[in-house]
């Protein structure tokens, strides 16, 4: 039970009257980044938002550190240690960095250690420290939605497609910086770009109409062309 | 100079925060006079910030929590109604023997009208407007509907026959320099609402609390994944938005003198279109709407009083072509 920090067993999730997920079970171990990949419309961003309590689950059930958070309320969620960066990333535009990073602290005051390795990971955060968040470019607006999910010891972070209209080279920082982040906690990762989800995942999850369809190490997958074409069709193949 | 020089040499001079000076200044020519011009700038400027203390509660609900709530002006009206009742019963004290006297009941008017804003601002954010979060066609329903039944228990309370606010002594009547006459009340009505400015920018820009709400009101959902219970917040905002109304109301009783049922209704337009030309969400957008409100209504009845009544319809149309979002909305677009 205790090595897995998150469990999702056979859950549907309904937006408004359209069915999404239709029974997606998923084990999450304990550290390193667990990679959910899968086409548009296939339920990876409902997933996610229904492990952090901003959907609610029709049936089924979420665990969390031993905890059911099924039907949790979201900021419960979020104090009992996971954190969420979302697709639009979720910052707060006419606020400046600063104050963004001020509201994913519970309690007033920055760890120092924990600013530092911030300040190493993502240098601009430390540039635009008192600029309004808005007129970040949009990598710097992912580095500081991941930022903000980091400044506190979090036991899991969701992060929902960080490359999304990335530079390449903003990409291959964002390699390295999550690279780094996986070796404190756990992450699970929704992305598309196969490039960044191979060279980052340990496990991989294959989301397909609403239900896990695959699961494994992403070493296999990776070695594997067949299965990756038979599983993420042409459209994700190429981008690999 | 070309119209992008022109905007850039705006922008650099304060940009949209300047354009209550410039009504100020491009009003003395028109108006001639200079001690004519001083008497209807400071009369703008005391009705705006009673339109201010108004607006901004309205502006903050609208931005933080979506919500169109019509019912806002039966706070301004049970606001009024509160504070003359208070005056009333306390007559005695406003003659003019005691500045003390008046003071305190002019504190007891303003408070017992404030504190009713917050308790029924709860009580009404619990029964009518948390069951409609997200759905403004029930929002606007259940809004007119309760602000129906609120009118209609000013007149079973109070009755429907006018009544005369008494003022306490020492807010009657004007200073007088040379040829300049400033009306007290205004000069008192335009000092309050700057202190309620104040203390408002302060708690929205210098604490944690305002932050969440400047963060609510660009991404609840966020805010709530971040580890925040929104909905306190919500009650919270919603209960001084709603004291906001009440206190507004009550200084709006002692300008007009004479006050009946329909009192919050004729404000509520000039408050939602001070709402609209500030931009939803932001305090100092309604400041900025408030205060043009209130210059041009003044210089405007004394220029062209034909015009008085469409003037604000026409301030409004014309920053909504210039800005379709408002002076300064709290998220930009």
């Amino acid at each position: 039970m205790s090595e897995h920090v998150l469990r999702l067993d056979d859950v549907h999730t309904d937006i408004a009257q359209y069915r999404i997920l239709h029974g997606v079970s998923l084990n999450v171990d304990r550290g390193g980044i667990h990679v959910l990949l899968g086409r548009n419309g296939a339920g990876k961003s409902t997933t996610l938002r229904t492990i952090m309590g901003i959907l609610t689950a029709r049936s089924g059930a979420i665990t969390f550190a031993g905890h059911d958070i099924t039907r949790r309320h979201t900021s419960d969620i979020a104090r009992l240690g996971v954190a969420y960066v979302p697709e639009n990333m979720g910052i707060f535009g006419g606020l400046t960095v600063e104050e963004n990073m001020k509201l994913a602290v519970a309690e007033p005051g920055f760890d120092p250690d924990r600013l530092a390795m911030i300040y190493t990971l993502f240098p601009a955060m430390k540039t635009f420290w008192t600029e309004p968040a808005g007129t970040l470019s949009g990598g710097q607006k992912q580095m500081l939605a991941i930022s903000r999910a980091i400044i506190e010891k979090r036991e899991l972070i969701l992060v929902d497609e960080p490359t999304k209209g990335l530079a390449p080279a903003i990409v291959d920082a964002m390699i390295d910086a999550f690279r780094d982040i996986g070796t404190q906690t756990t992450i699970l990762l929704v992305e598309q770009n196969f490039h960044f989800a191979s060279a980052l995942g340990t496990n991989v999850s294959v989301i397909e109409d609403g239900r896990i369809v695959h699961d494994g190490t992403m070493a296999a997958l990776a070695a594997d062309p067949d299965l990756q074409t038979r599983l993420l069709s042409l459209s994700m193949a190429e981008t690999a | 100079m070309n119209a992008k020089g022109l905007g850039e040499a705006f922008e650099r001079i304060g940009g949209v925060n300047i354009l209550p000076l410039l009504l100020i200044l491009v009003a003395l020519p028109l108006i001639g006079s200079l001690p004519t011009w001083l008497t209807l700038t400071v009369a703008g400027l005391g009705m705006g910030m009673m339109i201010f203390l108004m607006a901004s509660g309205l502006s903050l609900v609208f931005g933080l929590m979506d919500v169109l709530n019509f019912g806002h002006s039966a706070f301004i009206s049970f606001g009024a109604f509160i504070a003359t009742s208070v005056l009333v019963l306390l007559a005695g004290w406003l003659g003019a023997e005691s500045v003390v006297l008046n003071f305190l009941a002019l504190f007891a008017a303003i408070a017992a009208a404030t504190a009713f804003g917050l308790v029924a601002g709860w009580a009404f954010e619990r029964v009518i407007i948390s069951p409609v979060y997200g759905d403004h066609l029930r929002q606007i329903l259940i809004t007119i509907g309760a602000l129906i039944v609120s009118e209609q228990l000013v007149l079973l309370i109070w009755g429907g026959v006018p009544i005369s606010v008494p003022r306490p002594a020492v807010l009657e009547g004007s200073f007088i320099f040379g040829d300049v006459s400033i009306e007290v009340y205004r000069t008192f009505a335009f000092v309050l609402g700057l202190v309620v400015f104040a203390a408002l920018y302060l708690v929205l820009n210098r604490t944690r609390l305002g932050l969440l709400i400047r963060a609510g009101v660009e991404n609840r959902e966020m805010v709530e994944a971040l580890g925040f219970k929104i909905n306190r917040l919500f009650i919270g905002v919603f209960m001084v938005g709603s004291a906001l109304a009440a206190l507004g109301g009550a200084m709006w009783a002692g300008y007009k003198g004479v006050i009946s049922g329909e009192l919050g209704g004729e404000v509520l337009i000039l408050v939602f279109i001070v709402v609209i030309i500030g931009g939803l969400g932001s305090i100092e957008g309604s400041l900025l709407g408030a205060l043009l409100v209130g210059l041009l209504g003044n210089y405007v009845a004394f220029l062209f009083p034909k015009l008085s009544l469409a003037s604000n319809m026409i301030l409004m149309l014309a920053i909504l072509l210039w800005r379709p979002w408002g002076l300064r909305p709290a998220v930009r677009h």
